[in-house]
C-alpha cells in the first residue's frame, strides 16, 4: 500500500537527528513491546507472520505514524493483527486497559486471578528464516537487465514506490523466499526467487541523484520483468 | 473520539501519552500472559540481552577479525553464516558489504526498520526515523556529511535498502595506522555507526600502536 511508512526517497523530514548516549530503551514498556512482540510472532507462538506484522503498522494511519515512536508502531501492529485474528478481543482489551490505567503501578500479573498457564512453546533467539526449495528453476540470471512493475497494490508490498517501474539489473539470486504480497493476507507463503537488484541513483531519482551512487534492493520475482 | 483497531478510545484522550501507552502495554502484556501466550520471564531475558549485554557486539567482533585474518574476510564476505558461527551465532540471514577506496557502502530500511539485531544489538532510534529512511537512498552524501563523513565525489556509494528478510552490515575500511594493533585491539574501534555505513573508523590518538 503506497502509505506514509513507504519513505524512501520523500522530502521534508529535515536533518537526521541523533541522541547522544542512546539508552537501550527509553522506558519499561518499550523492552515489554520487544518481548511481547517476540512471543506473538515467528519466534514464539506464531500467531501473526513478520509480514502480517508489518502490514498492521503499515495501516495505522499516515498522521499517526509520523507522530509516534518507533514501539508505539509495534503496539499498534500487534494489537490490530491480534484483534483481527480474534486472539484478543476489544472488550477485553479495553476492559484491561483502563485497569492499568487506574492503576499505573500495578504489575502485570496483579489483573491475573492466578499464576498463568505455562507457553506452549519455548521462544526462540531468532526468526525463522523466509528461504524455501524452490519450485524451478529462476527465471533471471545474474547480469540479466529487469524492470520493475509500475504497481500500486493496496495491499502489502516490499517495492518501495521509488523504486517502481525502473530499469536495473539482477546483482545476486538469494534463492527462494517467503512472498510478503501474500503471506501478510492469508493467502500463504507462496515462495518466490528473491534477487538483490543495482539500480543507477539517476534513474531512481533522475537529475536529483547525487552522483557515482547505486541503490541495491532485495526483490521478488513477481516485482521485476524483462528489460 | 479518536479510535484505535479495536474500537477503544486511544492516547489522544489522555493527558499523558506515555503513561496511556504504558498501561495499555501492560494490558497487553497481562492478556498474553494468562493466555498462555507470553512466558512470564521473557520480558527480563529481553532486558538482559539487549540493554544490559553490552559487551563488544558480535559485528565489531566479527570486523576485527576479519582485518586481522584474510581468510576470516574472504569467509565472512562469501559464506557470512559459517563466519558468524564462529561467534556462536547461528544466524544465515546478514550479508556483508565491504568498504573499500572505491566504494562506500551504507545501509538502510525505507519501508520499515530493519536491522541486524543478532549482530549489531538495538538500532539507533534515527535510524528508525523518518529522516534517515527518506533521505538515505535519494541523497546519501548528505546524510553522510551530517554524520561527518565528507567522501570524495569519484568514490561510489552504495545504498542497501533492506527490503527482503536479508539484512546488511558493512565490512569497514581498517583505519591507518592501525597495522600493528592485534585482533582483540581492534574490536573497540569497529563503532555501530560504521556497521551502518554512517562512519569511517579514525585510529584514535590515545590508542597505543603495537
Amino acid at each position: 500500500m503506497d502509505g506514509i511508512h513507504d519513505l524512501g526517497g520523500m522530502h521534508g523530514f529535515g536533518p537526521v537527528v541523533r541522541e547522544q548516549n542512546e539508552p537501550p530503551f527509553h522506558a519499561p514498556w518499550e523492552a515489554t513491546m520487544v518481548a511481547i512482540q517476540h512471543a506473538v510472532g515467528g519466534r514464539g507462538q506464531n500467531l501473526l507472520n513478520i509480514d502480517e506484522f508489518r502490514h498492521g503498522i503499515e495501516r495505522m494511519g499516515n498522521a499517526e505514524y509520523l507522530s509516534t515512536t518507533y514501539y508505539e508502531h509495534w503496539l499498534d501492529g500487534v494489537t490490530r493483527v491480534l484483534l483481527e485474528k480474534g486472539v484478543l478481543s476489544a472488550a477485553e482489551l479495553a476492559q484491561r486497559t483502563d485497569f492499568f490505567v487506574e492503576r499505573p503501578d500495578a504489575p502485570a500479573g496483579a489483573a491475573l486471578s492466578g499464576p498463568p498457564p505455562a507457553v506452549r512453546r519455548p521462544v526462540q533467539r531468532f526468526m525463522p528464516g523466509t528461504e524455501r526449495e524452490p519450485a524451478g528453476p529462476p527465471r533471471f540470471r545474474v547480469g540479466d537487465a529487469v524492470v520493475t512493475h509500475n504497481m500500486h497494490p493496496i495491499g502489502h508490498t516490499r517495492l518501495p514506490r521509488y523504486a517502481r517501474g525502473k530499469r536495473g539489473i539482477i546483482h545476486r539470486c538469494h534463492g527462494t523466499h517467503v512472498f510478503p504480497d501474500t503471506n501478510a493476507h492469508g493467502q500463504g507463503e507462496q515462495p518466490q526467487p528473491l534477487y538483490s537488484v543495482q539500480f543507477e541513483a539517476g534513474e531512481l531519482f533522475g537529475p536529483a541523484a547525487e552522483p557515482h551512487q547505486l541503490v541495491y534492493l532485495d526483490l521478488w520475482e513477481p516485482y521485476l520483468d524483462r528489460e | 473520539m479518536e479510535r484505535g483497531p479495536g474500537g477503544e478510545a486511544t492516547s489522544k484522550n489522555h493527558p499523558n501519552v506515555d503513561q496511556y501507552v504504558a498501561s495499555r502495554v501492560r494490558a497487553l502484556e497481562s492478556l498474553l500472559l494468562e493466555k498462555g501466550i507470553l512466558p512470564p520471564d521473557l520480558v527480563d531475558r529481553v532486558v538482559r540481552q539487549y540493554a544490559e549485554d553490552t559487551g563488544p557486539l558480535v559485528g565489531a567482533r566479527a570486523v576485527a577479525r576479519a582485518w586481522a585474518n584474510p581468510e576470516y574476510k574472504r569467509l565472512l564476505l562469501e559464506q557470512p553464516k559459517a563466519a558468524l558461527a564462529e561467534f556462536g551465532l547461528d544466524y544465515g540471514d546478514l550479508r556483508v558489504v565491504e568498504n573499500t577506496p572505491a566504494v562506500h557502502n551504507m545501509v538502510v530500511c525505507t519501508l520499515c526498520s530493519c536491522y541486524p539485531w543478532a549482530v549489531m544489538g538495538l538500532p539507533p532510534t534515527w535510524y528508525k526515523q523518518p529522516a534517515y529512511r527518506s533521505r538515505a537512498v535519494i541523497e546519501p552524501r548528505a546524510v553522510l556529511r551530517e554524520f561527518g563523513v565528507e567522501l570524495p565525489p569519484e568514490r561510489e556509494v552504495r545504498v542497501w535498502d533492506s527490503s527482503a528478510e536479508l539484512r546488511y552490515m558493512v565490512l569497514p575500511l581498517r583505519p591507518a595506522g592501525s597495522e600493528r594493533l592485534s585482533e582483540a585491539q581492534l574490536v573497540p574501534l569497529v563503532s555501530r555507526d560504521s556497521l551502518i555505513g554512517v562512519a569511517e573508523i579514525a585510529m584514535p590518538a590515545a590508542v597505543p600502536a603495537g
